[in-house]
């Protein structure tokens, strides 16, 4: 369903909603998962971020996003001199994530680290500011950023959803969405949960210290397009 | 939200209300938000589109690529033309302003996209000063606008990567001239009408940008589409009826990109961005724009 303010709007720094909004939002998403501005970052730039994203600022999108900075935020014109300043390491790079019909030209792999947290993290940019995060650490995900989110891979035990949905229950969370999958019975379960509010980084440290509980991230959520 | 306008418009007549009464209801009952919610956020864009206006009059100012900027300022001060002082020049100047602020990353309103965001704030603000219109009316016009776009959306397209610039500054323009009809105190028919007049000249219309980028010829096609809207505004007020209906004429929208070839859907492969000249300055400009980068 179309909203009248989807169509006045978003508020944004320019010129374009996928090449610069869409693209802040990706670097925000990439900022969650360590949990702060990262140090490092390499960003690899696919198909159509590679080929005119110089033009539309997308480097500075998604820099000024790793540093913090919304879409409407008028930083991002001078987010690079801001990354100098600040002593960030940031490198870009042009490259190939996949074949056309797999990867959406707009799509970027952003690999962070903050301290001695990491995450790889690939995402696209799909028009109007909208964005879907694919992949994180190469487990594919799907993550739009419309609402906090928390990621996790888990071993397939018995209880597993019951245990989260109690822990995040006790930290006066909603869940809005869940989404369970797993490749095969015993392997690793895969869950994706949207919540209504902002977790904090204490419940993603509590499920990440539960014993079965491979790796979890949360993300932040960075506006509905 | 409406997916007809046809609908909208015979739905506001038979209460006798206006198309922007039955948009934001529509909008509260999909959304769960307040009317006055919704008024608050279009106010908000209102005066964002307000300050683009505002920062694009400087002379000095350029894009990223330095291939565009500082024409809404020749409008103010330049040399007159035979439109010198009206209206017209000044919805025209608008437009340029929105749209250069725009390619150099100023904050703007994507309405409907960043792409072809100068052509509603130059037709209704203009219209509203030269009118003497208060806000209460501009936000309402917004809220019209807003359904028009949403129709446009779900029966063709807001995108020039699908449908070329008839998405964009072309669907802006329909927009534009449907909600001023509102504004200057038409019936929701009279705006259905504008919105057909508007977007039939725009059909067709192809995304050519040089070098990819949202910069030329984008900004002048929002002066152009802001200049189309307001022919349609104006014989839409005179009471000249389109005989095609506004959903027919956006379906046919739909219909033509996705006929279009991929070189004109945003690309840089066919238009003007494949022009000699459009190629020479995309290349140019890209090294430049690295070159300010280091």
């Amino acid at each position: 369903m179309v909203s009248l303010l989807d169509i006045i709007g978003p508020v944004m720094v320019g010129p374009s909603s996928s090449h610069t909004a869409g693209a802040c939002r990706l670097g925000l998403l990439a900022r969650g998962l360590v949990g702060g501005t990262p140090q490092t970052a390499r960003i690899e730039l696919h198909g159509s971020f590679a080929r005119t994203g110089e033009g539309h600022g997308t480097d500075k999108a998604i820099v000024g996003g790793l540093m913090g900075f919304k879409p409407d935020d008028e930083r991002l014109r001078t987010a690079l001199d801001i990354m100098e300043r600040e002593g960030l390491d940031y490198t870009f790079e042009k490259t190939t994530l996949g074949e056309d019909n797999e990867v959406h030209p707009n799509t970027v792999r952003i690999s962070v680290t903050r301290n001695e947290r990491t995450a790889v993290m690939q995402g696209s940019s799909l028009g109007a500011g909208r964005v879907l995060v694919t992949q994180i650490d190469g487990y594919p995900v799907e993550v739009t950023g419309n609402l906090h989110t928390i990621v996790l891979v888990a071993e397939d035990v018995k209880g597993s959803v019951a245990r989260i949905a109690t822990l995040l229950a006790d930290a006066e969370l909603n869940i809005a969405t869940l989404r369970l999958t797993r490749k095969q019975r015993g392997g690793d379960a895969f869950m994706v949960i949207e919540i209504d509010e902002q977790p904090g980084e204490d419940v993603r440290d509590t499920i990440r210290a539960l014993p079965w509980v491979r790796w979890a991230f949360r993300l932040d959520k960075v506006g509905a397009a | 939200m409406y997916k007809s306008l046809a609908e909208a418009i015979r739905d506001a007549e038979a209460r006798g209300v206006s198309l922007s009464t039955v948009a934001l209801e529509a909008e509260s009952s999909d959304g769960g938000r307040t009317i006055a919610d919704i008024r608050h956020a279009l106010s908000r864009a209102l005066d964002i589109m307000r300050g683009a206006i505002t920062q694009g009059q400087d002379p000095d100012l350029r894009s990223s690529s330095g291939l565009v900027g500082g024409d809404a300022a020749k409008l103010i001060s330049g040399p007159e033309g035979p439109l010198a002082g009206t209206l017209f020049r000044d919805v025209l100047m608008r437009a340029l302003a929105v749209q250069e602020v725009n390619a150099a990353m100023g904050v703007i309103v994507a309405a409907p996209t960043a792409g072809g965001a100068g052509v509603l704030p130059a037709v209704l603000t203009g219209l509203a000063k030269a009118k003497n219109i208060p806000d209460e009316k501009v936000i309402d016009a917004l809220a019209t606008a807003g359904l028009i776009g949403a129709v446009v959306a779900e029966r063709a397209s807001l995108s020039g990567a699908e449908g070329g610039c008839q998405a964009e500054t072309g669907a802006a323009a329909g927009m534009a001239a449907g909600a001023a009809v509102e504004m200057l105190g038409g019936t929701p028919s009279q705006s259905g009408h504008a919105t057909a007049l508007a977007q039939q000249g725009t059909l067709g219309l192809v995304c050519d940008p040089l070098g990819g980028l949202v910069e030329l010829p984008c900004v002048f096609r929002n002066a152009t589409g802001a200049a189309i809207a307001l022919a349609a505004i104006e014989m839409a007020m005179a009471g000249i009826t389109f005989a095609i209906p506004a959903d027919e004429v956006i379906d046919t929208m739909g219909e033509i990109g996705k006929a279009m070839d991929v070189r004109y859907r945003e690309t840089a492969g066919g238009g003007l961005a494949a022009t000699p000249t459009g190629r020479r300055l995309a290349k140019e400009r890209l090294v430049q724009i690295k070159r300010a980068d280091g």
